[in-house]
């Protein structure tokens, strides 16, 4: 289980750092959102992985620590709010600039001009 | 147990949620609350001051549990002066907002409030999760008012800055995930007890996880490879804000004291001074950088955010050297340019209003109203941020400079401060010089008369300036007596063993 649960971790942070990293803001709010699904995963497992163990002190020799839950559920909460503003920052970018780059309009060389305005259709 | 503790966080959150319910009240009425709130928090503030300055520990437990298990509150000298540089800066810049700037957005004062609560419960907390709820409650505050005003030109400097932090938090939560699996709390008394009994495998865990959250604290306080999107965004923002933003990066640097002396400091065992040799020469980097972009700024707004970025990297240099001294200077150097740069941010607005479409551009325009008035505090505020006799921002290099023993490092430190605060000076007269000296006849479209409360509040923080000059004497003995209770570790553990609940502190 270790394994499989460090894999969907490296394989969420992985994705969500490349689409972080491209230039339109769509890719960017979905980047932001894989990162944070990755990093929500990565908290519940630091309280570590097992199963049918009760979370309450000296009736067992182990225990669950339900602290990492409390955690991520706030982490969960403070990362959807902040994606929410993204999208809307994002919107608004998309408004001003008529442009949805990141940097409100793509670096253009007088080179590829045309092919660029040809790729996003302006 | 103290109730005071919790006052600089109720106010404003009180405060800033009647606001919120008051978008429609008459401006009126609505700035009267939010002003009177500001000064509420500053008066607690200094109460607070008042009660550190004994040197003792003061803790507020939320819900009477002891720490580990619960989250605290603790004040300290460290935590007092930083409450007080904050709530200062937050009344004059708030004063600084009545004269129009917080027209455009009926929930600017909300912002600005639970800004300044999120500023307040970062300094006041001994929890890690509680400083990065903390961080978050700041910078969602901040993402609104760094887009208040309207205008598209603030949508890309506002979309950079947002996407940025949020990866911050991402680390910022890998880290903390990283410090709790191995052990097992995230109290900060606690941790500076157990990190130097982690051994073998797990040693590399923590250290990992304490290199990100320098990374974090890095990214807030903006050192050098992540420090680029402070300009823009900073010479974006409308000149209040830029004035309160002065103090966010000083929340990195206030984290970076609090963490590494007290969790990573000499007691550590082998994690002992962990990451400082990579921050020293990151923070003379970040120096010149900070200079070479003063230099080549061509608006106002942006020399003073590079200005922000120059006094990031002398505040850490003496602080990455591990040295008593040096912390006690950083912390009187932070006072002096926190406000100085705040003031400066002000008087560039003020300056920008008179000259019309030539804005804070630095370019010859024609001769602008008040010319006196605002070439007077600009040349102070220069004076004091540059580092010349006889205002604070001298006094503060000058113990910076004495801090350092001799050794190589001495000199790398000498020779950098010495040389960016000449250039400094370069970029100030060289803008200050066209702004106000060259001038070309025509004429501009007489602006609004200049507001009362605008001037008195950035004379005010401007004058900051030297009312520090005049009281370098007790603040100095303070900044010490901070240093000397931060290397005291093992006294912050004590809060761990003293009974919240009965006790008589």
């Amino acid at each position: 289980m270790e394994v499989l649960f460090a894999l969907v971790i490296g394989t969420l942070t992985a994705s969500g750092v490349y689409l972080l990293l491209r230039a339109r803001t769509f890719p960017v709010v979905m980047g932001l959102t894989l990162l944070s699904y990755g990093v929500n995963l990565f908290l519940f497992a630091s309280g570590r992985l097992s199963t049918a163990q009760q979370a309450i002190l000296g009736t067992a020799d182990n225990y669950s620590d339900p602290l990492p839950q409390a955690l991520v559920l706030t982490a969960i909460v403070i990362g959807f709010a902040m994606t929410a503003f993204v999208v809307v920052l994002s919107l608004r970018n998309l408004a001003d600039n008529d442009d949805d780059h990141v940097d409100g309009c793509p670096p253009v060389k007088p080179a590829n001009r045309t092919q660029e305005q040809e790729e996003t259709g302006k | 147990m103290n109730h005071w503790l919790i006052a600089p966080i109720v106010l404003p959150l009180v405060g800033g949620i009647l606001q919120t319910f008051m978008g429609y009240a008459p401006i009126g009425l609505r700035r009267t609350l939010a002003i009177a709130t500001s000064v509420l928090v500053l008066a607690a503030s200094v109460v607070l001051l008042s009660l550190a300055n004994d040197g003792s520990y003061r803790v507020y437990a939320f819900g009477n549990w002891q720490p580990p298990f619960g989250i605290v509150l603790v004040l300290d000298r460290l935590a007092a002066l930083m409450l007080v540089v904050t709530s200062v800066l937050a009344v004059l810049a708030h004063i600084f907002s009545i004269g129009g700037a917080d027209e455009g957005n009926r929930q600017f004062h909300t912002l600005f409030l639970f800004q300044i609560m999120g500023l307040n419960v970062a300094f006041l907390t001994g929890d890690l999760f509680n400083l990065f709820v903390a961080f978050e409650i700041l910078l969602i505050a901040s993402y609104g008012l760094l887009m208040h005003g309207g205008g598209t030109s603030r949508t890309v400097p506002g979309l950079h800055y947002a996407a940025l932090n949020i990866v911050g938090s991402a680390i910022f939560l890998i880290a903390l995930g990283m410090i709790y699996s191995v052990t097992g709390t995230l109290n900060m008394a606690d941790l500076a007890i157990k990190i130097p009994q982690v051994t073998g495998e797990n040693l590399s865990l923590i250290k990992a996880g304490a290199m990100m959250l320098l990374v974090v604290f890095g990214l807030k306080a903006a050192i050098l490879p992540l420090c680029f999107w402070l300009p823009k965004a900073y010479a974006k923002a409308t000149a209040p804000v830029a004035a309160l933003f002065a103090i966010m990066t000083k929340v990195g640097v206030y984290a970076i004291i609090r963490v590494y002396v007290l969790m990573f400091g000499e007691n550590a065992g082998e994690l002992a001074f962990l990451g400082m040799d990579w921050l020293f020469p990151l923070a003379l980097i970040t120096l010149s950088m900070g200079v070479i972009g003063a230099l080549g700024a061509d608006n106002l707004k942006t020399l003073i955010a590079w200005q922000v970025i120059i006094s990031v990297g002398t505040l850490l240099a003496p602080i990455a050297l591990g040295s008593e001294a040096g912390l006690s200077a950083a912390l009187f150097y932070l006072l002096s340019t926190t406000w100085t740069v705040a003031g400066l941010f002000l008087v560039a607005e003020m300056v920008a209003i008179q000259r019309g479409s030539a804005g804070d551009r630095i370019v010859t325009a024609p001769k602008m109203p008040h010319r006196t008035l605002l070439s007077v505090l600009f040349m102070v505020g220069a004076v004091a941020a540059a580092g010349l006799p006889p205002l604070s921002g001298f006094f503060g290099k000058v113990l910076i400079l004495k801090s350092v023993e001799a050794g190589p490092q001495m000199a790398w430190l000498w020779s950098v401060l010495l040389v960016g605060s000449f250039l400094t000076l370069i970029a100030y007269s060289r803008a200050g010089s066209i702004l106000f000296w060259r001038t070309i006849d025509g004429h501009i479209k007489p602006p609004e008369p200049m507001k009362g409360v605008v001037s008195v509040s950035t004379g005010a923080l401007i004058g900051l300036t030297v009312v520090v000059v005049a009281f370098a004497g007790p603040i100095n003995e303070y900044t010490e007596a901070t240093a000397a209770q931060l290397f005291d570790t093992s006294a912050y553990t004590q809060i761990l063993t003293t009974p919240v609940f009965g006790g008589n502190n």
